[in-house]
């Protein structure tokens, strides 16, 4: 370039710094080269791959019923709504009818996981602008639900519920009371947190109007759930195709309007409403019956292949799974994770921003590197 | 002989002692009172309920290997905390604790010394302190430090003025600037100057929270965007120095608002005959009362609010503090020309 040579008396070189992989605020092992000017930055390169574990090759030598557990750690902070994901693409594989009282048990611990989920990105998104204190409160919501899972199906954080064709266990006795209350103490925690952050004169002014993406820019780089409804596109798996129980479920999806990180924070805090709201409809709604369908002992899906999403609390969760008929494992397994396409957003989301605002972003489109690497 | 030495000595000792104690149980009070916000204990392991805390910590940073980063400039490495430290420390010389006593049937006064720009000499003194930020944050040769420099340079800049600003007006009023004449001061008006300057109170609170880098403006070394900030490279007691001078300055910092706001060491409503029962209570404790109270704030804030920016702090400070600030004066003077 010709303007390079000129050099005027004051001169400024950018900075380049290394955001991660070890950083506090990058959310596990994401990497973040960013070049400032000053502290504007100026471009950035994210590079990802440190958490890759070869989950989709792996399936690929696994039995069907084996690749639930693997699921688990790809977001391994939701892994619930990844079992279900996973499954039901099996399931639309090999047209099984999974039973009502399954599918209704399903959309409770998937919105369970929702709120789960949430919980953390508001604790780390809150703690990254400096506000510790919701931080710890988020946790211990979520605490609350950790409990509800491990007493209905062991463990803590991965939890290998689902099975093809249905559950493996049915609720333990009282366990849908302890819901309806979790649902009650949930309630109110979120008009705390809001008590404390959303009317909050410096939390407005360090989300307010940082990291604007418009509706069409959001679609053409595929972002999808929170963030893309955060920028005003009413778009949710939930709705649009409806899976497990949710076409019987009655719930808003909640869109911003400006597209920045104080929408996407609303529309998240609104969806911890929602997910009560569902969540009590499923609970209340629970009908008798058996938890698993009619599977056969041998899972073999026909030849063929098929696509599946699921509205995981991140985004749309999708399964491309091939079969051929022949083995008992799956010839191809793919997944489309909605942490990784958002996180093609961020150079163009951070872009004239100053550094503190890249830990606001990064927290605001909510990643976990489990899922982004695999 | 022992009035001019060995009783100012002894104090200096006292004071010091004092402080340093007082700042490494400051460091387990903020714990304390967080965790408490955050529904959670805080330390408990160390002697009941976790009051031998700091001192598990002071030696485990005294052990701690002192690490200087090969491509460092040593001599400016060195001298940061030092520079961070002395003078959060000798400030507390002209901090009036209490007024004369009587002790031993001697008159001691409970301050070190009353110099007549008592006031100028603790905002000159504390500004030093932030070289000490800046150069540790430049000697450590490394890029997360070096943004936090620059940021704190830019955040003294901001500040600096304002605060002075704000204590032009209060010197104003008082008419002195020995820190013994302003309690004085307030004795013979018996009021409190909070009552009297709110605006320049508020004023020199926010700036307060500015100066010592505490929540919500302190990006100088905030953990989650610059991993720790100026103090990244710093490790065992040199860091341990940069964490003291900073809960040494919020001390400075309380004990010069309540000297200059809170009528130091004065009851509630001083020299109102009807409240003379309060005067029972001794001077110091009154100070320190009202000294904790401040600290209380300071780390209550830190509890609840998120953090600034520091285009948006820089934007505070000009467009908003100062100006206020020196609004606060002019009135301050027509007030005083006019009515008085």
């Amino acid at each position: 370039m010709e303007a390079s040579t000129y050099r005027p008396a004051f001169d400024t070189e950018e900075l380049v710094i290394n955001m991660g992989p070890q950083h506090p605020s990058t959310h596990g092992v994401l990497r973040v080269v960013l070049k400032l000017d000053g502290e504007r930055v100026v471009d950035s390169d994210v590079i990802i791959g440190y958490l890759h574990r070869g989950i989709e090759k792996l399936s690929e030598n696994r039995n069907w019923t084996q690749i639930i557990l693997l699921t688990d750690r790809m977001d391994y902070v939701a892994a619930a709504t990844n079992n279900v994901g996973y499954c039901e693409t099996v399931e639309k594989l090999m047209q099984l009818e999974v039973p009502r009282r399954a599918r209704y048990i399903r959309t409770a611990l998937c919105e369970l996981q929702r709120i789960a989920s949430h919980c953390l990105w508001l604790g780390t998104h809150a703690m990254d602008i400096g506000a510790m204190t919701v931080f710890l409160y988020a946790f211990r919501e979520r605490e609350l639900i950790l409990d509800l899972f491990e007493e209905y199906c062991g463990a803590r954080l991965t939890y290998n519920s689902m099975r093809i064709g249905g559950l493996p266990l049915d609720i333990p006795v009282g366990w849908d009371g302890k819901v309806l209350e979790f649902c009650n103490i949930m309630m109110q925690k979120v008009d705390e947190y809001e008590e404390l952050l959303t009317n909050n004169r410096i939390w407005l002014e360090r989300t307010k109007g940082i990291g604007v993406i418009s509706a069409e820019g959001a679609v053409a780089i595929g972002l999808s759930g929170p963030p893309l409804r955060g920028s005003g596109v009413p778009k949710d798996v939930r709705k649009d195709e409806p899976y497990a129980a949710y076409s019987e479920m009655k719930f808003e999806v909640p869109i911003g309007t400006s597209g920045d990180t104080y929408d996407r924070y609303l529309v998240r805090l609104e969806e911890f409403r929602q997910s009560v709201k569902i969540i009590r409809q499923a609970i209340e709604g629970i009908p008798e019956g058996p938890i698993v369908g009619k599977v056969p002992r041998l899972i073999k899906p026909p030849a063929g292949e098929t696509y599946h999403a699921i509205e995981s609390p991140k985004g749309e969760l999708g399964y491309f799974i091939v079969s051929d008929g022949k083995s008992t494992n799956p010839y191809r397994f793919r997944v489309r994770p909605p942490s990784f396409c958002n996180l093609q957003a961020l150079p163009q989301l951070i872009r004239g921003h100053m550094v503190a605002d890249v830990v606001a972003l990064i927290g605001s489109i909510d990643v976990v590197l489990g899922e982004v690497d695999r | 002989m022992i009035d001019t030495y060995l009783i100012p000595l002894l104090k200096i000792l006292f004071v010091l002692n004092a402080t340093l104690v007082g700042v490494t149980y400051m460091v387990l009070l903020e714990r304390k009172v967080i965790a408490w916000v955050q529904v959670r204990l805080g330390p408990m392991r160390v002697g009941p309920y976790g009051i031998l805390q700091p001192i598990a910590d002071a030696v485990k940073l005294i052990l701690k290997e002192d690490i200087t980063p090969a491509r460092a400039d040593k001599w400016v490495f060195t001298a940061a905390p030092i520079i961070v430290m002395v003078p959060a420390l000798i400030t507390f010389a002209v901090i009036p604790f209490g007024p004369v006593v009587h002790l031993f049937g001697r008159e001691v006064p409970l301050y070190i010394t009353d110099i007549n720009v008592g006031l100028l000499y603790i905002v000159s003194v504390a500004s030093i302190g932030v070289y000490g930020i800046i150069l540790g944050g430049w000697a450590s040769n490394s890029k997360f430090p070096l943004l936090a420099s620059l940021r704190a340079s830019a955040q003294l800049i901001s500040y600096e003025v304002a605060v002075t600003m704000t204590l032009v007006s209060l010197i104003m009023t008082a008419g002195t600037l020995s820190m013994v004449g302003i309690v004085n001061a307030q004795y013979t008006s018996r009021l409190w100057f909070i009552f009297v300057q709110p605006v320049a109170f508020v004023l020199f609170f926010i700036g307060g929270l500015a100066e010592t880098n505490r929540a919500p403006f302190d990006m100088a070394e905030a953990e989650q965007e610059l991993t720790g900030g100026f103090h990244t490279e710093y490790s065992g007691m040199r860091f341990a120095l940069f964490f003291l001078a900073e809960y040494a300055n919020m001390i400075v910092v309380s004990s010069v608002a309540t000297t200059l706001f809170l009528g130091g060491w004065l009851a509630p409503f001083p020299n109102v005959a009807a409240l003379s029962f309060l005067g029972y209570v001794p001077s110091w404790i009154w100070f320190l009362l009202k000294t904790f109270v401040f600290l209380y704030v300071f780390l209550w804030v830190r509890a609840t609010l998120p953090r600034y920016r520091y285009d948006q702090l820089m934007r505070l400070g000009w467009k908003v503090l100062i100006p206020t600030a020196i609004a606060n004066v002019v009135v301050t003077g027509i007030v005083k020309v006019l009515l008085l």
